[in-house]
């Protein structure tokens, strides 16, 4: 599998090289750099020279690469790197070359499963008997072993308690069990005196609008994260207004009690004004048992403590969107582009949208700008070749507008303007633009104590384009 | 004195870090020690060279302290290599780790033995290796089956001997699912680098225990545990059946490459299942499909890829998803082109308008080469759906009337394509001809003069139109002045009034004044065949043929390598559609496998396409020798001037020729393997030169990608191809194969 991992920033200096087998050579960081880091033509994530491959992706400002030699999994090597990112940024909060540079102990480290110095930047307090933790290794021998960060984290913390626990045997091996059990996200120790659980359904909304206003392409992907201070064992279900569920409770029978709990009638017509939701496709957590929503659309687990992403889903049907943007733009001549946006919520007037951002393009040989919008604020961005259009607070059914005149320098090359799309980001609490809503969370532990939970709902921006 | 002097300056100087450090470490005080030995650690990491240490460091390894043990055992690992006689004096504390109470120290040991790579270090590496195997603790044991990998790589011999790999086999029926998942890895990748020790055994017994550890293991072992199901091979149906229902949830999962392993094991235990439970499959795999278009580039990438792999085989798995791939303006570019040829493979008469106009708004984008492609996938749907070929060459005309250049070039490429498919759209030829003076490419101006030649007694004035090219004939390309060549002729046999004195003149100019043999041979043959007085039509016979219609534009790969691709979803190979020995191949190029996979490819082409089986007929039905005489000069003709090769019809490869099989089985031969026409009347080498050379040449074998149009155009568009695309991914194979073919071109001379 894996013959390397190493990291460059953008000059192609190698940060890390670390290596998993003996095949993996040193002057491999060279070929890189000259092949692919100071080489413009390059446009593939993968290159293979003779016998070796080079996967990599770019985070911030460093380069990622995997060095494999044999005919690897091509989507488990991207599917590793990004975790490494994901691992990266919950460690340093932003995993860029800066805190490459300034954590590289640890980032060897963390590839081996080795003892992890605390205080990477500061022996002095390293050397105190705390400084050093253990915990399973992320990838051994090239093969990935284990790379939930929940799973990691249990065994650093800032304190240093876990240190002791590590020497004494009958605790190493409960985290030995841990790391190989069949719930291996899970601590059977837990205990909480409030217990609750807090779920966020996040939704990306994307659309794609054509130029004279028809939808090309809209769709949801959402994502349900939920933070889990639940003690013991607890086994949660977790019911959604997903369609298929629906049905399938209505094919069984009317009289069959529908494990809802919410309070709704069986009848149609109470569902309809409820509305379900199709999912396209759905993506677990490990932790949920995927035989089972397979047989019964059953959304069952046992969840890791603390925060984790529990599904990820996709929806293309009665998309809401939550904004509308006509946009007229017109050139005039070859020296002059006129612009008008106009901008609408489509929601509740009593929802309101926050940290809306209008880009809008100009014409590369953009010389000078002149803005004039009924909200918020336009400010010219030339290293962007936009218009800025930002507007904090945009509440439900409103309606705003920017005009907008984009003065061009004449070039000697006319070249036409290729118009690349206007787009839009935003986010918008307790609206979700495919309709899901959380039916009920239930949870079953053997104390059978009762929990509180929380739900919100989020919906922002994906790539929200509109060609004009 | 001169003995102290010396020693004075191997001795270690009396100050300064390593000075420090040392002193540190065999300090009498204990605490003193470990915070050296981190101190020398942190120095490690930064890149210093504290190898001189090694003694003293090692001193330090039999401790209680778990901390101090680990930080030995890293040091150890970084400079084993520079001190491996060093290294055995660690190997009592190793192996009395492995025994300990604590079983992350025991794991500790066995992992860090594992990657020790010093020779010695292995003779004490089988008893505690053969100890921890059997560990009570999951963790020690997964830790050891990886192990045994290691140990196999360093010495196979060994391992074998010790019966490692037997107590592997047994540890797939472990209760852990993370021990039954890395004891797996470990066996598949014995099998994989020694295949003679049939390392991975598949029983019902352990398929069993496989698919019970699937659904508790970390994600990665559901990616090995997956592949390896996907490799075996069913009993029965009912064992099909069963391996694809319980893989079928794990289309669910989150990490895409668990969902890629189970698409790949559900598609390949899927042909064995009943066609209405299999029809079930598809449709439930469509939807996971779709999401990982949404993922990260790169691992869109893979999964397009693969997308690209799985519509060959069924085309209509997601017939009703055209939108999602429609391209993001920030796509990267390699996502890019691999979404518009998946577009054009899913593209049907429902959805051709939603896609026409989505094209359209990509060929008016600024990246040339996407642009391109993207007027590229307009022909491709035009020849595919026969009920919107007016709606694209109306789209066409749109674009050439953009009058950018590039957009023109490539619209008039595919245009001549479409013509070859529908005759019925010659009413556009002036709109085309209007161009003339912008197209400065030499495969948009070889097809412009191909439309001209063929459609010559249509045009008025291709007498000047062809005049124009004759007049420059020396400074073109050679694949257009083989065009010139060939419109002259065909404008002569259609209107000899017209062209007399042109044709004199292009002859004149190719055989006297032209370096390039192919351009030259031509001319002659043309010379000859015209001055053949005693049968008038034989000449129209063979430059006006009937052309065999094209049948599809869009790539395909032969169905054999199809097939043995789609069993290596998700890696590599599945990435650059090539089989893995292209890549991975011992040696520089593994060139043998190369060659033998050319060839194979080629018999099987050879076999699946009815024009070369017909030509064969012709051949056996003429005399078996001529035949073998024609497949050498064949051969030879197609070391062609630019090192690609316009294919020929090869009727049966025989051993003799091997050198010459490498080249006409050279794997450029894929992109376009066009097959000499067959004239009908006769079964002369001299009619099959003039197939592979002229313009009426080639057709298009149902299999076969590259563009209509003579051989020599046919030929150019794949090499516009690889210009283009330069190190692009979305044409890897196409480039690295012309390396590989010049190569052994060269090999050979």
């Amino acid at each position: 599998m894996l013959s390397g991992i190493l990291i460059f920033n953008q000059k192609g200096e190698n940060l890390i090289f670390r290596a998993f087998r003996s095949d993996c050579r040193p002057r491999l960081a060279d070929i890189f750099r000259i092949q692919v880091i100071s080489n413009p033509q390059v446009r593939s994530p993968i290159l293979t020279l003779g016998s070796t491959t080079f996967s990599h992706v770019k985070h911030e400002n460093i380069y990622l690469v995997a060095v494999t030699k044999s005919n690897a999994n091509a989507a488990l090597v991207f599917e590793f790197l990004y975790r490494l990112v994901m691992l990266g940024k919950s460690y340093f909060g932003k995993f860029d070359e800066e805190a490459v540079k300034n954590n590289f102990v640890l980032i060897y480290e963390l590839l081996d499963g080795k003892p992890i110095p605390l205080y990477p930047n500061n022996p002095a307090k390293a050397t105190s008997n705390n400084g050093f933790f253990h915990f399973p290794e992320i990838l051994d021998f090239g093969y990935p072993q284990n790379t939930d960060p929940d799973t990691l984290k249990m065994y650093i913390t800032t304190e240093g308690v876990k240190s002791a626990i590590a020497n004494n045997p009958t605790d190493s091996s409960r985290i030995t069990q841990q790391a190989t059990g069949a719930l291996s996200w899970r601590r059977s120790d837990i205990k909480y005196r409030k217990n609750e659980a807090f779920v966020d359904v996040i939704e990306d909304v994307n659309l794609l609008m054509s130029a004279t206003g028809t939808v090309l392409r809209a769709d949801v992907n959402g994502q349900i994260v939920m933070r889990a201070y639940l003690s013991g064992t607890p086994e949660c279900k977790f019911g959604l207004n997903d369609r298929l569920l629906l049905d399938s409770g209505e094919s069984s029978g009317p009289s069959s009690s529908r494990g809802g709990g919410n309070g709704l009638g069986t009848s149609k017509a109470t569902r309809a004004a409820a509305g379900s939701v199709t999912l396209e496709d759905c993506q677990f957590h490990q932790c949920v048992k995927l035989g089972r929503f397979d047989a019964d659309r059953i959304i069952s687990f046992v969840p890791p403590d603390g925060e984790f992403e529990l599904m990820r889903y996709r929806a293309t049907e009665n998309v809401n969107l939550p904004f509308k943007v006509h946009p007229i733009v017109r050139e005039i001549g070859t020296t002059k582009v006129e612009y008008s946006v106009a901008i609408k919520a489509n929601y509740s007037s009593k929802l309101f949208a926050t940290n809306v951002v209008i880009r809008i393009p100009t014409p590369l040989n953009t010389a000078k700008t002149t803005e004039r919008t009924s909200q918020g604020r336009a400010k010219y961005e030339p290293e962007q070749n936009n218009i800025v259009w930002k507007i904090a607070r945009f509440s439900g059914q409103s309606e705003f507008v920017l005009n907008a005149e984009a003065t061009l320098t004449s070039m000697t090359h006319q070249k036409a303007w290729s118009r690349p799309p206007l787009s839009l980001s935003f986010s918008l609490l307790m609206f979700t633009s495919s309709g899901l809503l959380v039916r009920y969370l239930k949870v079953f532990e053997k104390n059978n104590y009762s929990s509180v939970k929380w739900v919100r709902y989020m919906t922002r921006a994906g790539s929200y384009e509109i060609r004009f | 004195m001169a003995m102290n002097k010396i020693r004075g300056a191997f001795a270690v100087p009396r100050k300064g870090e390593t000075f420090e450090l040392r002193a540190g470490l065999v300090s009498q005080y204990a605490y003193e020690r470990k915070e050296s030995i981190q101190k020398t650690i942190m120095a490690m990491t930064l890149g210093k060279d504290v190898s001189a240490l090694f003694p003293d460091v090692l001193k330090n390894i039999a401790t209680a302290d778990l901390e101090q043990k680990k930080l030995v055992y890293l040091y150890l690992m970084n400079y084993a290599k520079s001190h491996p006689d060093l290294c055995i004096l660690a190997v009592n504390t190793f192996v009395q780790d492995s025994e300990d109470p604590n079983p992350l120290i025991r794991a500790l040991a066995i992992r860090t033995m594992g990657c020790i790579r010093v020779e010695k270090m292995v003779d004490y590496m089988e008893e505690p290796l053969r100890k921890t195997l059997r560990d009570e603790s999951p963790y020690v044991r997964k830790t050891a089956a990886i192990c045994v990998a290691k140990l196999f790589d360093l010495n196979p011999a060994l391992a074998l001997e010790n019966g490692f790999l037997e107590m592997l086999q047994e540890m797939i029926g472990d209760p852990n699912p993370m021990v039954v998942a890395n004891s797996v890895t470990a066996l598949s990748e014995i099998h994989h680098t020694a295949p003679e020790t049939q390392a991975l055994q598949i029983t019902n017994n352990t398929l069993r225990k496989m698919l019970m550890a699937l659904n508790e293991c970390t994600e990665w072992g559901r990616v090995t545990i997956l592949s390896t199901l996907a490799d075996y091979k069913t009993a029965d149906v009912k064992e099909s059946e069963h391996i694809c229902e319980r893989v079928a949830p794990q289309f669910q999962h989150v990490n895409s490459s668990v969902v890629l392993a189970a698409v790949k094991a559900v598609f390949l235990h899927m042909k064995n299942v009943n066609p209405e439970l299999a029809k079930n499959y598809l449709k439930k795999m469509a939807p996971p499909l779709v999401t990982l278009v949404s993922s990260a580039p790169e691992v869109q990438y893979v999964a397009l890829r693969n997308i690209d792999l799985l519509l060959q085989k069924q085309p209509d798995i997601l017939q009703k998803e055209l939108r999602v791939f429609f391209c993001k303006y920030n796509d990267p570019p390699y996502v890019k082109f691999q979404k518009l040829e998946i577009m054009v493979r899913i593209a049907n008469d429902r959805n051709v308008d939603q896609l026409l106009a989505e094209l359209k708004e990509y060929a008016l984008e600024v990246d040339m080469d996407f642009v391109r492609r993207a007027v590229r996938a307009i022909g491709q749907v035009a020849i595919k759906i026969e009920s919107a070929s007016e709606r694209c060459v109306n789209t066409l005309l749109d674009l050439i009337n953009t009058k950018v250049n590039y957009v023109v070039q490539e619209a008039i490429v595919v245009i001549k394509d479409i013509f070859r498919k529908y005759p019925g759209y010659e009413g556009i030829i002036p709109t085309l001809c209007q161009c003339i003076d912008e197209l400065d490419e030499p495969n948009a101006r070889a097809a412009l003069i191909w439309i001209v030649g063929e459609y010559a007694e249509k045009i008025s004035n291709a007498g000047d139109i062809l005049g124009g090219f004759v007049d420059g004939f020396n400074e073109e390309f050679s694949s257009t002045q083989l065009q010139i060549l060939t419109a002259v002729v065909k404008l002569f046999l259609k209107r000899p009034e017209k062209a007399q004195g042109l044709v004199q003149r292009v002859l004149q100019a190719a055989t006297a004044e032209n370096d390039n043999p192919d351009v030259r041979d031509r001319a002659y043959i043309y010379w000859r065949l015209l001055s053949n007085t005693s049968d008038s039509n034989a000449t129209k016979n063979i430059v006006l043929s009937e052309k065999p219609p094209i049948v599809t534009t869009i790539h395909s790969l032969p169905p054999a390598l199809l097939d043995q691709l789609l069993t290596e979803l998700s890696t590599l190979s599945s990435v650059y559609h090539k089989p893995p020995e292209q890549f991975v191949g011992a040696g520089r190029f593994g060139a043998d496998a190369v060659q033998r996979a050319a060839i194979e490819e080629q018999i099987q082409n050879a076999r699946e396409n009815p024009l070369a089986a017909a030509a064969a007929a012709a051949a056996v039905s003429g005399s078996s020798a001529p035949a073998q005489a024609q497949n050498n000069v064949e051969n030879l003709l197609d070391i062609d001037f630019d090192g690609g090769a316009p294919a020929s019809a090869r009727n049966e490869p025989s051993s003799g020729m091997s050198g010459l099989e490498g080249l006409g089985g050279t794997p450029v031969r894929v992109e376009s393997p066009a097959v000499g026409a067959p004239a009908p009347q006769s079964s002369n080498n001299l009619d099959d030169l003039l197939g592979v050379f002229g313009d009426s040449g080639p057709s298009q074998p149902s299999s076969s990608g590259g563009n209509g149009g003579g051989a020599s155009v046919d030929l150019m568009n794949g090499f516009s191809g690889l210009d283009l695309s330069g190190n692009t991914p979305a044409a890897p194979s196409e480039n690295n194969q012309t390396k590989k073919s010049n190569e052994d071109i060269l090999s050979l001379f």
